[in-house]
């Protein structure tokens, strides 16, 4: 043995690039990366070009330039819509603590062994049934103008009030089944191992199975909020003035469709990020639950 | 003198498959009882009975005189003076050590948090886990996981202690410091039921070991006369398979 201390270039397998000194492994890799990166590039620049060349050409385009990109009318119509999607942020914020209670409570109901408590359990089978079987809208529009035609007064008879409520109803239903499926992913050990030290039924659901299920099932929870935040729009066709609704107008009034493109940008700028964290947070959830088999 | 627990004829079966069929044991305060046998043979499924985990179906539990097994008897009283300890740990995977501890003392037995906290701390002080009381378990090795679990049963103060296969998922290197705190609690005066596929810590450690076959006990003795001199034909084949396996 010599004093120095051999560099990786000594060793077999090395190959020196440059000022860094890479593996054969990590060249190899890195010629493969720059290789998919052309290729990406290049096919996306070919799709893109054409795009941009032929859609053009196409007869009608100059009228649908006209009639749905309207640089100026964008513009005009931008805040009046920015305004009204402040009532779909509303809406949106308070149904949602109730759809997640009443989704929680459905699935619990559904969990439920008890033979007195049979009829909560045939309840939220039948309420998730229904409300998940109906199409939002339907929903929307029986309760919307089935309600208020009781005849009931100023507060009650608001269009806010049931189109909210019937996106509760609808939500609620989707989310229990969110819950469900997450309490069901909790491994049979985890209560074995809660009811061996004398915990009862309910402190096991409440203490053990609750939490990890809830943990659990996040990522696609958010995913039925971004749903609910976009499906708030349909509330437009009762009544209250929301963004799609005074998009409707502006339409009506310029005999010109831009405003219903403006509004889905504004959609857009909400949701394109909310579900790209949903993206991330499933990754990370995949690579914790999948790194940390400690047996 | 009244035996701890006696198990009176017990039987249980999944569907057709009978899995326990009339096993009849006295255990006395303090002893430690190993069970051996095939996979299969019904040693896991007869912990679970004793705990009401699996509601058995003929025969009786009883503990210290006392029939657990009556149909539509409330169970967790009984199971909070009964400390089962599985294969798989079950730990309670979001909650740290001492929240894992104390969770069941404060809810079953109204313990408050302080005093809940206090002694789960001296637990895991007395079992060498006392720097891992905020850990979250897959922090933790297997065999840090395993001791967290006796922990776990212990802070309920049970009279019984059923272990099921405790070490099977366990690298070898980690079997040892489980053992080491099984043999603590035996030292301890702990009645104990134990799984176990460790024939060298049956013979050590156990009052009697028993040979359970086809949901029946074939075989049961103290464990010098049931290693060397077994009476049946079938614990001398199973003792065979298991020498020549290299675990004894």
């Amino acid at each position: 043995m010599t004093d120095t201390v051999p560099g990786p270039s000594d060793r077999p397998g090395t190959v020196t690039s440059g000022r860094r000194q890479l593996t054969r492994r990590q060249e190899f890799e890195r010629r493969q990366r720059r290789r998919s990166a052309t290729i990406a590039a290049a096919s996306t620049a070919i799709v893109v070009g054409a795009l941009v060349i032929f859609v053009p050409l196409t007869p009608g385009w100059d009228k649908v330039r006209k009639s749905f990109f309207d640089g100026e009318l964008f513009n005009d119509s931008f805040p009046r819509l920015l305004d009204a999607f402040v009532k779909n942020l509303q809406i949106f914020a308070w149904s949602t603590p109730f759809i997640l209670l009443i989704g929680m409570l459905l699935a619990i109901f559904r969990n439920v062994r008890t033979p007195a408590l049979f009829p909560l359990r045939l309840f939220a089978a039948a309420y998730t049934d229904i409300f998940r079987g109906v199409p939002v809208i339907l929903t929307i529009l029986l309760i919307g103008f089935g309600v208020p035609g009781l005849g009931l007064d100023r507060p009650y008879n608001s269009p806010y009030l049931w189109g909210s409520v019937a996106l509760v109803l609808a939500y609620s239903a989707y989310v229990a089944e969110v819950f469900r499926a997450g309490i069901e992913s909790v491994h049979e050990s985890q209560r074995a191992g809660a009811r061996s030290l004398g915990l009862s039924s309910s402190q096991t659901m409440r203490h053990v199975i609750v939490p990890q299920a809830v943990r659990r099932v996040i990522p696609p929870l958010m995913n039925d909020m971004v749903s609910l935040q976009k499906d708030v729009a349909l509330v437009s066709l009762i009544g209250p003035i929301e963004i799609l609704r005074q998009a409707g107008i502006d339409k009506s009034k310029f005999a010109n469709f831009t405003p219903y493109v403006a509004a889905a940008v504004i959609f857009l700028v909400l949701t394109i990020p909310e579900t790209r964290f949903v993206d991330w947070l499933t990754a990370r959830e995949r690579r914790r639950t999948s790194g940390t088999a400690v047996r | 003198m009244i035996p701890k627990l006696q198990l009176i004829d017990v039987r249980k079966s999944f569907g057709s498959r009978v899995v326990l069929d009339g096993v009849s044991i006295d255990v006395a305060d303090r002893e430690v009882v190993a069970f051996v046998g095939a996979s299969g043979s019904g040693k896991s499924t007869l912990l679970r009975c004793v705990n009401l985990l699996e509601p058995i179906d003929d025969g009786q539990v009883v503990v210290d005189d006392v029939d657990i097994s009556v149909p539509g008897l409330p169970v967790d009283p009984i199971r909070r003076r009964i400390g089962m300890v599985f294969q798989s740990f079950n730990l309670f995977p979001h909650m740290n050590v001492l929240k894992n501890l104390s969770l069941a003392p404060r809810k079953v037995l109204g313990v408050s948090r302080s005093e809940a906290e206090n002694t789960a701390r001296e637990l895991l002080e007395r079992l060498g886990l006392g720097d891992r009381a905020d850990a979250y378990p897959d922090q933790l090795s297997g065999g840090q996981q395993q001791r967290v679990a006796i922990a776990r049963s212990l802070a309920m103060s049970p009279e019984i202690l059923l272990l099921d296969e405790i070490t099977s998922a366990l690298d070898p290197e980690l079997v040892g410091e489980v053992l080491d705190v099984v043999r603590e609690l035996k030292g301890g005066g702990m009645t104990m039921l134990i799984v176990t596929h460790e024939m060298a810590f049956a013979r050590e450690i156990a009052d009697r070991v028993c040979f359970l076959h086809q949901g029946q006990i074939a075989e049961m003795a103290p464990p010098d006369k049931f290693f060397s001199s077994p009476e049946n034909e079938r614990t001398r084949q199973f003792l065979q398979r298991v020498i020549e396996s290299g675990r004894f």
